[in-house]
């Protein structure tokens, strides 16, 4: 029968990535004599090795291979850990993600780097190491140029012990052909003396089989060393030999049977044939495992869930039907009497429902550790690569985080990191002087704040020059040279497309994105950055995210008819409108002032053309919000409550609409869209500069106009 | 019906031994070590053990050993499922009491075909 295990190819990726992680951070750890970890990380690679074999991963196998050697060495004691294997072996670690990443997408890696690896794998193991596993059972190949074999099987009497029976054996046997068996009962005691626990009997069998001698010494595989056993190949039927064999014995033959393959033949056929697809790795299992793969990916989005959580869950959902079945049944025949009851019930469906959605939400949360997981080495590598001595201090690892937030959150965080290691963290002679300790220290720390989940990444090292950084915006025509900014206002130039303050560029940071983009990422995530930093002491990028992509505490605005849901995380302020304050500039154009700023009014009915009565801008509202560091002030009719929505995709149901970013289905089951702000802010600024265009051609013209 | 326990710590593994079983229409049980495994032994009868050797908190040698101290399990039959395909090895695990080895790579048609020489 044929078993299709491409199903699993999923779970073993999964498992071998955690794997990987298992061992690089292992590694990391590792010190001498430390066998605990050593075989933590030798079971993983172990692991791997295994479940590669298996859907036919080979250079995965085979890489592998190598470095589980290397680990069995440490294990047991041949070998010394040494700084510079751990090196090799978290080089290994990188090209056996390679091989498997490229074996998931079926996609070729970078030989060069593997090559390379496993050279000096080879080299560090002395040399001598084959990748090939196993060939020991190669040199026993006997060709059967008979047609059969005559077998003395003559177990140990404690054979049983180890869970083995005799009959199995002789019913594996005759699958390979027909079989005689006959059994010498010479050794059975007396009744009284019979030990239930022991075999008694031998045996001598006659194997009719085209079958090759292997194949039947491989059934006698796990008993060989107990038992005594003799394998005769039977020349030719007529063959007289063995007859002496059998008549040495036939005084004691009590019992003769026949167990005849019921298959016969075909069965034997089927054997080969699968013995045979076990020999071609590279023809048939690399074509079974280029199906599987395809479907390997298509399944990857998925999630692990703690038993925990679905514990809860199933919990929650039987309070839920409780309070269900308690409504219906209150509403069956309801009179004013019950009123109370009513309102009690619907304050229990309340609750259930919000711990129901929590604990579904919870369902997609992670712990923050995942993304964490890389730092320790990348923090390793740089230290090494920039020649300084750094460590990193992890906390606040078990913090959970949003699945898709996590995934998104990734690359930033890397960048910030990579920036505290080059430009933060001094060198050691300059630590010395500046009387620090010699070695510099990077924090991630993660921890909730409010519905927001904030992810600290803090180094003790120079801090920002704040007059370097205002020199180079200066020089880069960012700000105005006489411009007077707050410490805030100045950090956020660093976040500035092309703003770069390292005195040159390194191949660690200052390459490629920049943070600009780190900025752009977390915002598209619907969070914000800020920096901190005291010159000579340190700096601190604080990033704050919502705790989940699918659900957002929101603003419900009135605009005519219309509701319209402001994201609370950008709102900066609700104010009435003071006449005073207000500024007309030119045309539509009107300004209000909020303190030292002037914020410009974007009245919503306008852009969403709506038919309102609140037109004048005197009887209307005005909510400050901040998207792209632009503060506009949004002109609405009215503030209504403010309320947690679920987001749902307007490109999924629609199509995209500028300005706004999604729907939501209000409690009364009307539709309410939600502001997409830094969308509504570039409107209103495409606007402007149309405007103002168009205005300056029509003023060309009057010149031209009047020249004439 | 032949009720096999299964002992892995990789997901997957046991995840396809016990497909690759019940398809052939075993009946398995899981654990993940040995430790997990000998509680599940405690508490319940077995015709067959097939455990990973590598594993946390109790390996397969030591289950072994352990599984063979109960009365229930001094007869069934144990296979080491391992890589390991040296000497060495094969003779810790009989030592232990093993009844044989399944040498991974993992082969569906393979391991049916060979659990047939200690179970019906």
């Amino acid at each position: 029968m044929s078993v299709d295990l491409s199903q699993f190819i999923p779970s073993f990726l999964e498992e071998s990535f955690e794997g990987l992680e298992l061992m690089e951070s292992g590694l990391l750890n590792l010190k001498p004599g430390d066998n605990e970890t050593i075989h933590s990380i030798f079971r993983a690679a172990h692991s791997i090795k295994g479940g590669a074999g298996t859907f036919g991963f080979d250079s995965v196998t085979e890489f592998t291979h190598l470095v589980e050697t290397l680990l069995d060495e440490m294990r047991d004691g041949r070998r010394e850990v040494s700084s510079a294997d751990t090196e090799i072996l978290l080089e290994s670690v990188d090209c056996m993600r390679l091989l498997i990443e490229a074996a998931r997408d079926e996609q070729d890696y970078d030989h060069d780097k593997v090559s390379t690896t496993s050279a000096r794998l080879s080299e560090t193991l002395g040399g001598q190491q084959s990748t090939d596993s196993d060939s020991e059972n190669e040199s026993n190949v006997n060709k059967n140029d008979g047609c059969g074999y005559n077998i003395k099987f003559i177990p140990e009497h404690s054979l049983a012990k180890t869970g083995n029976d005799p009959i199995f054996l002789f019913s594996a046997l005759a699958e390979l052909g027909e079989l005689t068996i006959s059994a010498n009962t010479e050794e059975l005691p007396a009744l009284m003396d019979i030990d239930a626990q022991e075999l008694y009997f031998s045996w001598e069998l006659t194997l009719i089989t085209t079958a090759e001698e292997a194949e039947v010494i491989e059934i006698f595989e796990w008993v060989e060393d107990e038992c005594l056993l003799e394998l005769e190949p039977i020349v030719n039927k007529a063959n007289e030999e063995p007859t002496n064999n059998i008549s040495d014995v036939a005084d004691g033959v009590i019992n003769e049977l026949s167990v005849e393959s019921s298959l016969g033949e075909i069965e034997n056929q089927e054997v080969l044939a699968s013995t045979k697809v076990d020999n071609e790795p590279e023809t048939a299992t690399g074509e079974k495992s280029k199906t599987s793969k395809t479907k390997a990916k298509a399944d990857l989005g998925s999630i692990r869930v703690g038993v925990d959580k679905v514990d809860s869950l199933i919990n929650l959902m039987g309070e839920l039907v409780i309070t269900q079945s308690m409504l219906s049944e209150l509403g069956n025949d309801f009179d004013m009497s019950k009123v109370e009851r009513l309102t009690s019930g619907l304050e229990q469906l309340l609750q259930n429902t919000k711990e129901m959605q929590e604990s579904v939400m919870r369902i997609r949360m992670l712990p923050i550790s995942f993304a964490f997981n890389r730092f320790p080495r990348l923090v390793h590598d740089l230290a090494i690569k920039t020649g300084k001595t750094m460590e990193l201090v992890i906390s606040g690892e078990q913090t959970e985080l949003d699945k898709t937030v996590m995934e998104q959150i990734g690359d930033p965080l890397v960048h910030l990191v990579r920036n505290a290691a080059d430009h933060g963290i001094e060198s050691k002679d300059v630590r010395l002087a500046n009387g620090k300790p010699e070695k510099g220290t990077i924090s991630l720390d993660a921890y909730h704040q409010g519905g927001n989940i904030v992810i600290e990444i803090k180094d003790d090292g120079a801090g920002i020059n704040r007059q370097t950084v205002l020199d180079k915006a200066i020089d880069k025509g960012l700000i105005d040279a006489n411009a007077i900014l707050t410490d805030s206002q100045v950090y956020d130039l660093l976040f500035e497309p092309g703003f770069s303050t390292a005195a040159e560029v390194t191949d660690i940071s200052g390459r490629g994105v920049g943070m600009d983009v780190v900025k752009r990422n977390i915002q598209a995530l619907g969070g914000r950055i800020q920096v901190e930093s005291v010159l000579g002491k340190g700096s601190t990028f604080k990033v704050n995210l919502p705790l989940t992509l699918a659900i957002l505490d929101g603003q419900l605005v009135k605009v005519g008819t219309e509701t319209y849901i402001i994201p609370l995380i950008s709102i900066v302020e609700s104010l009435q409108i003071d006449n005073q304050l207000i500024n007309r500039v030119s045309g539509d154009m009107v300004l209000y002032r909020l303190r030292d700023d002037n914020v410009p009014v974007l009245p919503i009915y306008q852009m969403f053309n709506l038919e309102t009565e609140c037109t004048e801008i005197d009887k209307a509202l005005l909510v400050v919000v901040e998207g792209d560091g632009q503060k506009v002030g949004l002109m609405v009719d009215d503030l209504l409550a403010q309320q947690q929505v679920v987001i749902k995709s307007l490109n999924d149901n629609y199509q995209q609409v500028s300005g706004i970013s999604g729907a939501t289905i209000l409690g009364d089951g009307s539709v309410a869209m939600i502001l997409d702000i830094p969308g509504i802010i570039n409107m209103a600024l495409e606007q402007a500069q149309k405007i103002q265009r168009v205005r300056t051609d029509g003023n060309s013209n009057v010149a031209a106009e009047v020249c004439l | 019906m032949t009720k096999v326990l299964v002992v892995d710590d990789s997901n997957s593994i046991r995840d396809m031994v016990s497909f690759t079983l019940k398809s052939a229409g075993y009946q398995t049980v899981e654990a993940k070590d040995g430790q997990d495994g000998l509680s599940k032994a405690q508490t319940s009868d077995f015709d067959l053990v097939i455990s990973d050797v590598n594993m946390p908190n109790m390996d397969g040698i030591s289950l072994c050993s352990e599984l063979r101290k109960l009365a229930n399990f001094k007869f069934t039959p144990i296979l080491m499922l391992t890589t390991e395909s040296s000497t060495d090895m094969k003779m810790r695990g009989k030592s232990a009491g093993a009844t044989g080895w399944l040498v991974k790579p993992f082969n569906p048609e393979k391991l049916l075909a060979t659990i047939k020489r200690v179970v019906k």
